[in-house]
């Protein structure tokens, strides 16, 4: 089972939600799965030993001019102007290319190979509590992460419970971490801010067809937006994590909520308990 | 010699449009006679991206010898670069000025892009 933790708006919480979950369930088998690989953090909490790294690379076209007639087929077909005939010569753009493989396959000359450059590493390794944590991390430059997200979630062994540590927003790496999930708890802070990111992800759900709930975080007990939000759409709100200073000192620090205050233990438990649940629930509607 | 600048109107009066890959029109001049035509670049503005690389063909396939532009990218100016069409950045005000400018041996031609690539 696949739960992907999301959010829309950055900074909801969205790591702290999913390590302390993953923490407070010992035995379960969960594994987790940072994909924001844009910036992973779900290591600094989890500390996982003994990690090994491996390169990650997207396929790009290389061009053998020799053969090459410019015709221009390979321009035609190219969605992202990647590969562009200029003055008797093809010019690629690598950073461009979303490793389709059209400009490949329309070739009538087998001018085009494929090349590949790397996209970032993807690193594995275990804490001292038994729970894997895979995460990828993006090449400082590199604009495109989809790829990489996808294979970071090609590890997910669909048997276990898997928990994947998603990015913000809503645009393409957000949806390639989402899609194909059992179930989305999305973390959503009630602010005005939080609100509208929230409803745009939950926009986006609806058209992946991925069941979801809401996880309020930072709920000042005052703020009802998210609630009635919520209402209005239909969308359970699973927990409500208090907005406390205690809370966000600990979290500073790089340690777990549920290790530092039995409060937060006895809620991540619950919430656990509950999303489990409401994913088999969420899994069976299919 | 013949020239496109970027412009946000389509007369000699009009400003400079800053943006190379974005720009509203190109306006492609005969720097001699000051005679002018307009190339829309209507199709361009509206790419989610390699904007930048369009317009470069755009106006390489014009067989201009130069390009006078606000601000030129990494990858249109490797376009332009390999189309052998020379690039003037960081020109503002109208596209008479700046052709009068040129004419008079004021401009001088850029070395590299002279901002930034971005993404969507």
């Amino acid at each position: 089972m696949i739960v992907t933790i999301a959010s829309g708006k950055g900074g909801t919480g969205k790591t702290t939600v999913t390590v302390n979950l993953a923490a407070c369930a010992p035995g379960a088998g969960v594994q987790v799965f940072d994909c924001d690989v844009e910036e992973p953090n779900s290591h600094i909490f989890l500390k996982p030993e003994n990690c090994s790294k491996e390169p990650i690379s997207t396929m790009v076209p290389e061009v053998d001019m020799d053969k090459c007639t410019l015709c221009k087929a390979c321009e035609k077909i190219c969605q992202f102007s990647a590969i562009t005939t200029i003055a008797k010569k093809v010019m690629t753009f690598p950073e461009m290319c979303h490793s389709c493989r059209g400009c490949e396959m329309v070739c009538p000359e087998n001018a085009i190979t494929a090349s590949s450059r790397v996209l970032g590493d993807l690193i594995q390794g275990t804490n001292s509590a038994g729970i894997p944590l895979t995460w990828g991390e993006l090449r400082v430059g590199e604009a495109m992460s989809p790829p990489l997200i996808e294979k970071v979630k090609a590890r997910i062994n669909p048997k276990a419970i898997s928990f994947v540590d998603g990015p913000p927003g809503t645009s393409c790496p957000a949806v390639a971490a989402l899609r194909h999930s059992d179930f989305a708890l999305l973390v959503a802070e009630p602010t005005p801010f939080g609100l509208n990111d929230l409803a745009l992800t939950v926009e986006a759900l609806k058209k992946l067809d991925v069941p979801m709930a809401i996880v309020i975080n930072r709920d000042d007990g005052k703020s009802r937006v998210i609630d009635d939000y919520a209402a209005r759409e239909g969308i359970e709100i699973l927990a409500r994590l208090p907005f406390t200073r205690e809370a966000a000192a600990v979290c500073s620090k790089g340690l777990l909520l549920v290790d530092e205050i039995p409060e937060m233990r006895l809620r991540f438990t619950e919430l656990f308990s509950t999303l489990m649940e409401k994913a088999d629930k969420g899994g069976e509607r299919k | 010699m013949k020239i496109a600048v970027s412009s946000s109107g389509n007369t000699l009066e009009s400003d400079i449009d800053p943006r190379f890959g974005r720009a509203m029109n190109f306006i492609i001049i005969n720097t001699e006679t000051m005679a002018f035509e307009i190339k829309e670049n209507t199709q361009n503005l509206n790419l989610p991206q390699g904007a930048g690389i369009q317009a470069g063909k755009t106006v390489a396939d014009l067989e201009v010898e130069a390009v006078i532009t606000g601000n030129c990218g990494p990858k249109a100016f490797n376009v332009l670069e390999a189309a052998g069409v020379k690039v003037i950045t960081g020109i503002s005000g109208t596209v008479k000025d700046a052709v009068e400018k040129l004419n008079t041996g004021s401009l001088a031609y850029a070395g590299g892009p002279n901002v930034e690539g971005h993404w969507v």
